[in-house]
C-alpha cells in the first residue's frame, strides 16, 4: 500500500477546485465595449442609467449584447468592433459633450460569473493594442527652479535688511551670495537662513578677493524636490488620463524621474499627446462675499473688479480680479490632519509669503479661494489656416475663510475626509511645473494586438498538444498523468494571474510555454527516478515512494535557481519584460505545487490503493 | 518507451579538455562577431523610430525607400517583415525638440502616397537615454543574477561546484548572443528576456547533474571523483534528453507559429536549450572536477572523537 496522505490529497483538489473558478472567466474571452462616465464627474447610479442608454442604442437599431452599471460607469457590450463605432456615434449625437466614452473590452463572461466579482487577466497593450508613452521629468529642472525661487527670495531677504551685494549667481548645485562688504557676512548669513534654515551656508572669497557666502541644497532637499516634481507631474498626468475616461488606463512612476501612462484601446496619439500635454496652475484670489454669485450668474452682471468662476460641483463663486499668489510661489502642499481633522498644509515662498501677510493681515474673517486653472494649445480653423489657441479651463477648488494672518506657511482646514489629499493633489499639481519629455511612445493598432493574440495561442495550442503526444508516448499511463498535471499547472498559473489583476502580454504567453515546456521536467526527473528504482529490482510501491523522494532535491534546486533569474528580471525589468517575469515566477511556484503534490495525489489515487502492482505503466 | 534500457557508459570527463578548447573557441568566436558585426540592436536599446505598415499588396522596398528618402528621412531602413504585404520603416533617434508625433504622421502620410489602404499597425519612438539605460539595467540583471546563483550553488554544494556552474551559465548566453550577432537576426527586449530565462534554465540543468554527483559521491567511495561525475551524466541522461525533446517541442512551436514578434524569442530559446545540453554536462561538471572535487567535498563530515576522551 502507497497511499498519499488523505489531508494534502484533499489540500491539492481543494487548490485545484479554487484554480478552476479563478480562471473560469478567462474562457469566455472579450469583446468590444463602449465604457460611459459623465464628463461632470457625477457617477451612474442603478439600472435606470443602464437602460436609458439601452433604449436610445435600441431605437437605432443598435443592440448591445449585454449593459451594466459597475462603479459609476455604464458598460455597454458589443458582437463587434463596427457595431460598437456606431453605438459611439449614437451616444454621442444623443448629448454632445456629456459623457466620456471610452472604446475598450468587456468580458463575455455571463452574468453570474461577474457578479461573483471574478475577472480574467487584462490583457496587455501588445494584444489590445493602445498607446504607452514614458514621460520624463527634467528633475535637474526642478531643483534649479528651486534654486532660482531662492534667489529671488534673497533678494529680498537682503535688501530688507539693508546688506549690500554685489550679485547673487545660481549655479548647477547651489546659488553663490557675492558681498560688497566683507563686514557684513554675519549679518547676511543670518538673513539668509531666515530665509530657509535647512540650506548649507559656506564662506568664501571670489577671486577678486570679495567676501562671497555659498549656498548648497543638502540631499533631503534635492530629493525632497525631485519627488515632489514626479508626484506632481503624475497627479497632474492622472487626472487628465481620468479625464479621457479610457478604462484600464494606467500612470506609473517607472524608475527614478520616469512616468509610464497606458491607455488600452485609445488609437489617437496626436490626440492624447496634446490633451495630456496641459499646463496647471493656481491663483489664490478674494472671495467678494459682499455680492450675490447665484444673481451674478443669472444676470449676467458681475460687479466691477470681480469675476465669476464655478466651484467643482458647479456652484457659481464671485472672486476678486486681484491675484494675491500663483501656482509659482507655492512650494509644497501636503494633507495632514489638524487636531483630528483634514487639513492641508501649505507653504509659499518668500515673495508669496509676504503678500499673503499683506492680504490676511487686512482681510481676517473674510473668505480666500483657490482658483485651479489648466491651459492647453489647440489647433483651430481661422480664415482657413490652422492656429494655435490657448484654451484654459478655471475651477474653484476651495474656499475658506482667513482665521487669522499668515504669511509663508499656513493651513487649510474645514475638509471632508477624502477632500483633504485631493485638495493637497491639485495644489501640487498646480504648482510650478517641473519640466517633462516624451522619451518614449508606443502605438499599437488593434489588428496587430488581435493578431498577436491568434498567433500567441495557436503557437500555445500546437506545442502543448505536441508536448502531450510525446508525453503519452513516452511514459504511457504515466505520461497522461504528467498531461493532467501540467493541465492543473496551466490552470493554476491562470487563476494566480487573474487573482493578482497582471496583464496578459506577449512574452507572458511565452513565459506561460516556457512553464509549461520547464515544468515537464519535474515529472520526467520523477519517471526517470521510478524507472531506476524499479530497473534496481525494486517493488513498484516502493520505486514510486523512493522515486518522488529522491527526485525532490534536484527539483527544488533546479526551481529555486531558475526563480534568482525570474526575480531579478522582474526587479530590472519594465512593461512587458516584467510580466514575462511574473509569469516565469508565478509559474515555477505552481509548478513546484503541482509537481510534487498533484502527481503524488493522482498517482496514488490510481496505483496507491492496489496492495500488489505487477507492472508500473511508466 | 525508453532511449536507454540500462545506464549508458558514456566517458564524458574524458574529453573535457577538448570541449574547454571548444568552449572557449565558441566565446572568443561570439565575441568577435559581435565586435566584427555588432548585434542588431532593436529601438529598445538603440533608439529611434520603428513603423510597421500593412500593405494590402506586396510591398515594393525600394519604392518605399525612395518615397521616404524624398520625404526627408535619408538614414531610412525599410524591411519586410513577417509577410511580403508587411514592411517595417526604421530611423534613428530623433534629433532634440522633434516631435514624435509629427515624425510618424509624415512617414504615415508618404506611405499612404504608395497604397492609400495601408494600415500602421504599430509605430514606436524611443528616445535614446532610455535605450542606452535599458542595456545597462540589462547587463546589470544578467550580473546580478549570476552572483546570486552562484551563492545559492556555493550555499547548497561547495564553491568548486559554484563556480562551475556559473562558468557553464555564463558561457550559454554567450552562444545566444554570438549566433544574433552572426545571423544579424534583430536583438530585442523579448530576446534579452530569453537570454535571462536561457540562464535559469542552465542552471536548472547543471543542478540536476550536481545533485547526481552529490549523491554518489558517498556511495563510490573507491572510484576516482572522474568516474563519479561520469556516473552522474551518464544517469541523468536519459532525463536530460527528455526534458531537453520536451522543452524543445513547445520552443520551437513558439519559433514557428507564434509570429514575427516571437521568433526572435523562440530562436534565442532553442539555441539556448542547445548550449545549455552542453554546457551542464562539460562545462559545469569538467570544470568542478578540475577545481579538484573529491570525496570530503561532499562527504557528510565524520564526527570527530575527542582525543582526550580515553584515559
Amino acid at each position: 500500500m502507497n497511499r498519499y496522505p488523505l489531508w494534502k490529497s484533499l489540500l491539492f483538489a481543494g487548490v485545484m477546485l479554487l484554480a478552476l473558478v479563478l480562471a473560469l472567466p478567462n474562457l469566455f474571452g472579450e469583446a468590444p465595449a463602449l465604457q460611459l462616465s459623465r464628463k461632470d464627474g457625477q457617477l451612474f447610479v442603478g439600472q435606470t442609467a443602464v437602460d436609458q442608454f439601452r433604449d436610445l442604442l435600441v431605437a437605432d437599431k443598435v443592440i448591445p449584447d449585454t449593459s451594466f452599471v459597475q462603479q459609476g460607469r455604464v458598460t455597454l457590450r458589443f458582437a463587434d468592433v463596427p457595431t460598437q463605432l456606431k453605438a459611439r456615434d449614437v451616444i454621442e449625437a444623443s448629448a454632445p459633450g456629456t459623457y466620456a466614452i471610452a472604446t475598450t473590452f468587456a468580458s463575455r463572461a455571463p452574468e453570474w460569473v461577474r457578479s461573483l466579482g471574478l475577472k480574467p487577466m487584462s490583457l496587455g497593450l501588445d494584444l489590445r493594442g493602445g498607446i504607452y508613452l514614458v514621460y520624463e521629468v527634467d528633475v535637474g529642472g526642478a531643483v534649479k527652479q528651486t534654486l532660482q525661487r531662492l534667489e529671488r527670495d534673497y533678494r529680498l531677504a537682503l535688501r530688507g535688511k539693508n546688506i549690500q551685494y554685489d550679485s547673487i549667481e545660481v549655479s548647477a548645485t547651489g546659488l553663490i551670495v557675492t558681498l560688497r562688504d566683507a563686514s557684513h557676512r554675519e549679518e547676511a548669513r543670518a538673513a539668509l537662513s531666515a530665509v530657509d534654515p535647512n540650506v548649507t551656508l559656506v564662506s568664501g572669497a571670489d577671486a577678486n578677493g570679495l567676501a562671497t557666502v555659498n549656498i548648497s541644497l543638502n540631499e533631503a532637499q534635492v530629493r525632497q524636490r525631485q519627488d515632489f516634481a514626479i508626484q506632481q507631474n503624475i497627479t497632474a498626468l492622472g487626472n487628465r488620463v481620468n479625464a479621457l475616461g479610457v478604462s484600464e488606463a494606467s500612470v506609473q512612476r517607472q524608475g527614478a524621474n520616469r512616468i509610464a501612462v497606458q491607455l488600452p484601446g485609445v488609437q489617437d496619439a496626436s490626440e492624447v499627446v496634446r490633451l495630456l500635454g496641459k499646463t496647471a496652475t493656481l491663483e489664490f484670489r478674494l472671495v467678494d462675499h459682499e455680492a450675490n454669485a447665484f444673481e451674478a450668474q443669472q444676470s449676467g452682471h458681475v460687479p466691477l473688479g470681480t469675476k465669476l468662476y464655478k466651484d467643482r460641483s458647479g456652484r457659481p463663486v464671485l472672486l476678486k480680479r486681484d491675484v494675491i499668489v500663483t501656482g509659482e510661489q507655492l512650494t509644497d502642499a501636503t494633507s495632514t490632519l489638524q487636531q483630528g481633522e483634514p487639513a492641508v498644509s501649505v507653504r509659499l515662498d518668500g515673495r508669496g509669503g509676504e503678500e499673503m501677510l499683506r492680504t490676511t493681515r487686512e482681510n481676517l474673517g473674510k473668505p480666500m479661494a483657490v482658483v485651479f486653472i489648466e491651459r492647453e494649445r489647440q489647433l483651430r480653423e481661422q480664415n482657413g489656416a490652422k492656429v494655435a489657441v490657448d484654451v484654459s479651463r478655471e475651477e474653484v477648488i476651495s474656499v475658506a475663510t482667513i482665521n487669522g494672518v499668515f504669511s509663508n506657511q499656513f493651513q487649510i482646514t474645514g475638509l471632508a475626509a477624502r477632500e483633504g489629499q485631493e485638495l493637497a493633489k491639485l495644489l501640487r499639481a498646480g504648482a510650478l511645473a517641473a519640466p517633462v519629455y516624451i522619451v518614449e511612445q508606443r502605438l499599437i493598432g488593434p489588428s496587430l494586438g488581435q493578431d498577436n493574440i491568434d498567433k500567441g495561442v495557436r503557437a500555445l495550442v500546437i506545442g502543448s498538444a505536441a508536448l502531450f503526444l510525446f508525453m503519452a508516448i513516452y511514459y504511457s499511463a504515466f505520461g497522461l498523468v504528467a498531461n493532467v498535471v501540467l493541465l492543473c499547472n496551466v490552470i493554476l498559473l491562470t487563476a494566480c494571474l487573474s487573482l493578482f489583476g497582471a496583464a496578459l502580454t506577449l512574452p507572458g504567453i511565452a513565459g506561460i510555454m516556457l512553464t509549461v515546456g520547464m515544468a515537464v521536467d519535474a515529472n520526467i526527473l520523477i519517471y526517470e527516478r521510478i524507472r531506476e528504482e524499479l530497473r534496481l529490482g525494486n517493488s513498484p510501491h516502493a520505486a514510486i515512494k523512493a522515486g518522488f523522494e529522491k527526485a525532490l532535491s534536484a527539483i527544488a534546486d533546479a526551481n529555486v535557481t531558475t526563480l534568482i533569474a525570474g526575480v531579478v528580471l522582474f526587479l530590472f525589468g519594465t512593461g512587458p519584460i516584467k510580466g514575462f517575469a511574473v509569469v516565469l515566477s508565478v509559474g515555477i511556484l505552481t509548478t513546484l505545487f503541482t509537481a510534487l503534490m498533484g502527481s503524488r495525489t493522482i498517482i496514488g489515487l490510481l496505483w496507491g490503493r492496489r496492495a500488489t502492482i505487477a507492472r508500473l505503466p511508466v | 518507451m525508453e532511449f536507454f534500457h540500462s545506464v549508458p557508459r558514456f566517458r564524458f570527463m574524458a574529453a573535457r579538455k577538448i570541449c574547454y578548447l571548444i568552449s572557449i573557441l565558441i566565446v572568443v568566436g561570439s565575441i568577435a562577431a559581435e565586435g566584427l558585426h555588432g548585434l542588431n540592436l532593436a529601438v529598445d536599446f538603440t533608439g529611434g523610430v520603428v513603423i510597421e505598415a500593412g500593405f494590402a499588396g506586396v510591398a515594393d522596398l525600394d519604392k518605399t525607400r525612395a518615397v521616404l528618402r524624398e520625404t526627408g528621412y535619408p538614414d531610412v531602413a525599410v524591411q519586410n517583415f513577417g509577410s511580403s504585404h508587411d514592411v517595417l520603416v526604421r530611423l534613428p533617434p530623433l534629433g532634440e525638440g522633434v516631435s514624435a508625433n509629427d515624425v510618424t504622421k509624415r512617414i504615415e502620410g508618404a506611405l499612404r502616397t504608395l497604397d492609400p489602404t495601408v494600415q500602421i499597425r504599430r509605430t514606436e519612438v524611443v528616445g535614446p537615454q532610455v535605450g542606452k539605460e535599458l542595456f545597462v539595467k540589462g547587463v546589470t540583471a544578467l550580473c546580478i543574477t549570476v552572483l546570486l546563483i552562484l551563492i545559492y550553488i556555493a550555499f547548497r554544494f561547495r564553491w568548486k561546484f559554484g563556480v562551475g556552474a556559473v562558468l557553464a551559465t555564463m558561457h550559454d548566453p554567450f552562444v545566444v548572443v554570438g549566433v544574433f550577432a552572426v545571423t544579424g537576426i534583430t536583438f530585442d527586449l523579448s530576446v534579452l528576456a530569453a537570454v535571462l530565462a536561457v540562464i535559469g534554465y542552465s542552471i536548472n540543468e547543471t543542478v540536476v547533474v550536481f545533485d547526481r554527483v552529490r549523491e554518489l559521491f558517498p556511495v563510490m567511495r573507491k572510484a576516482t571523483p572522474a568516474e563519479v561525475f561520469d556516473r552522474a551524466i551518464n544517469e541523468t541522461l536519459s532525463r536530460t534528453i527528455i526534458t531537453k525533446v520536451a522543452t524543445l517541442i513547445v520552443v520551437v512551436a513558439l519559433y514557428l507559429f507564434g509570429g514575427e514578434a516571437l521568433r526572435g524569442f523562440g530562436l534565442a530559446l532553442i539555441v539556448g536549450i542547445l548550449a545549455v545540453t552542453y554546457s551542464s554536462m562539460y562545462v559545469a561538471s569538467g570544470v568542478a572536477l578540475d577545481l579538484g572535487s573529491a570525496h570530503r567535498d561532499l562527504m557528510p563530515s565524520e564526527r570527530r572523537t575527542p582525543i582526550d576522551d580515553m584515559p
